[in-house]
C-alpha cells in the first residue's frame, strides 16, 4: 500500500488555469484537515509556483501544458508543479530536486518580484529546479499540535 | 473569475474599490485601468480592498505600480479595509511598512471563496 495519495492534474499553460489549480489544491488541502489559513497561505504558495512554471515554460510559445502533482500523506502535502508535457514519475523527479541554491538559475524568479519569497515564506519546505524544465517543489504539514500550543489563535467558526 | 475596480470622487477624495481576485490571469486588466485613472496633483486617493478575495505577488505587483503613479503626482494613497489575509500578505512582504494601510476589524467570512 502507498504511503500517500497521488493526485495529479494537467493544464495548458495559459494564465486563466491558475485559479483552477488554486481552488482544486484547495480542496485537497481541505481534504488533509488543514487549517483555514494554513489553506489560504497554500492557496498563494500555488499560485506563485504555476505562475512562474507558466510564465517561464513556455516563453511565447502558446501551446505547453503543466503538470501539478500532489501527494497527500495523513500529516502533509507535497506538490509539485512542472512543465513536463508528458507527465511524470513524482518519486523520481522528487529525488532528483536538489536544496534551493541561490545561483543564476534562480535570478529570474527573484526579478520577478515577491513569488519565490513568497512561496518560502508560507511553505515549510520548497525546492525549485530550472535544469531541463522549471520544476517547483513545495511541502506543507498539518500543524494539529501547534494549533493546541497557539492559545492566542483566533478560531474560525 | 475576474476583477474589477471602480472610482468616484467625493470632497477631493477619489475612493477606488477593487472586487475579485487579483492573479496572473487578471492582472493585466486591472493594471491597464489603473494606469488609465488621473490623479490629481496633492490628492488623497482611498482604495477599499475589502472585496479582493484573493491576491498573489501579481497583485502586489499591480498595487506597487499603482503607488509609485500616486506618488508621482505628489498625492495620497491609502490602502483601506483589508482583510485579515490581505493584511498578512502586506505585513510579510514588509509593504505594510512603505505604504498607508488600514485593516477592517470585522471578519468577513462571506468574502472568501473556496
Amino acid at each position: 500500500m502507498s504511503a500517500f495519495d497521488y493526485v495529479e492534474i494537467r493544464v495548458p499553460a495559459k494564465p486563466q488555469y491558475v485559479s483552477v489549480i488554486r481552488l482544486t489544491v484547495s480542496g485537497l488541502a481541505t481534504r488533509l484537515g488543514f487549517l483555514y489559513d494554513e489553506i489560504e497561505d497554500m492557496k498563494i504558495a500555488v499560485s506563485e509556483a504555476v505562475t512562474y512554471v507558466v510564465q517561464h515554460a513556455y516563453n511565447s510559445v502558446d501551446e505547453g501544458e503543466i503538470v501539478i502533482g500532489c501527494a497527500l500523506y495523513a500529516n502533509k502535502i507535497e506538490i509539485m508543479v512542472a512543465d513536463y508535457g508528458d507527465g511524470f514519475n513524482f518519486e523520481e523527479i522528487k529525488s532528483k530536486i536538489g536544496p534551493y541554491r541561490e545561483d543564476d538559475n534562480i535570478s529570474s524568479l527573484r526579478e520577478g518580484g515577491l513569488g519565490l519569497y513568497l512561496m518560502e515564506t508560507l511553505m515549510d519546505e520548497v525546492k525549485v529546479n530550472n535544469e531541463g524544465g522549471v520544476t517547483v517543489f513545495m511541502t506543507k504539514h498539518v500543524a494539529r499540535e501547534q494549533v493546541k500550543k497557539n492559545v492566542h489563535k483566533i478560531p474560525i467558526t | 473569475m475576474n476583477v474589477n475596480v471602480q472610482f468616484r470622487e467625493e470632497e477631493n477624495i477619489l475612493y477606488g474599490m477593487i472586487e475579485g481576485e487579483i492573479d496572473t490571469f487578471t492582472a493585466p486588466a486591472l493594471r491597464e485601468e489603473l494606469e488609465a485613472i488621473t490623479i490629481k496633483e496633492k490628492a488623497t486617493v482611498e482604495l477599499d480592498l475589502s472585496k479582493v478575495t484573493f491576491m498573489d505577488s501579481t497583485g502586489l505587483g499591480v498595487i506597487i505600480a499603482f503607488y509609485k503613479k500616486v506618488l508621482r503626482e505628489n498625492a495620497n494613497l491609502k490602502l483601506v479595509h483589508l482583510s485579515a489575509r490581505l493584511t498578512r500578505l502586506f505585513e510579510i512582504t514588509g509593504l505594510s511598512e512603505l505604504m498607508d494601510i488600514e485593516s477592517t476589524k470585522k471578519v468577513e467570512p462571506a468574502n472568501e471563496c473556496i
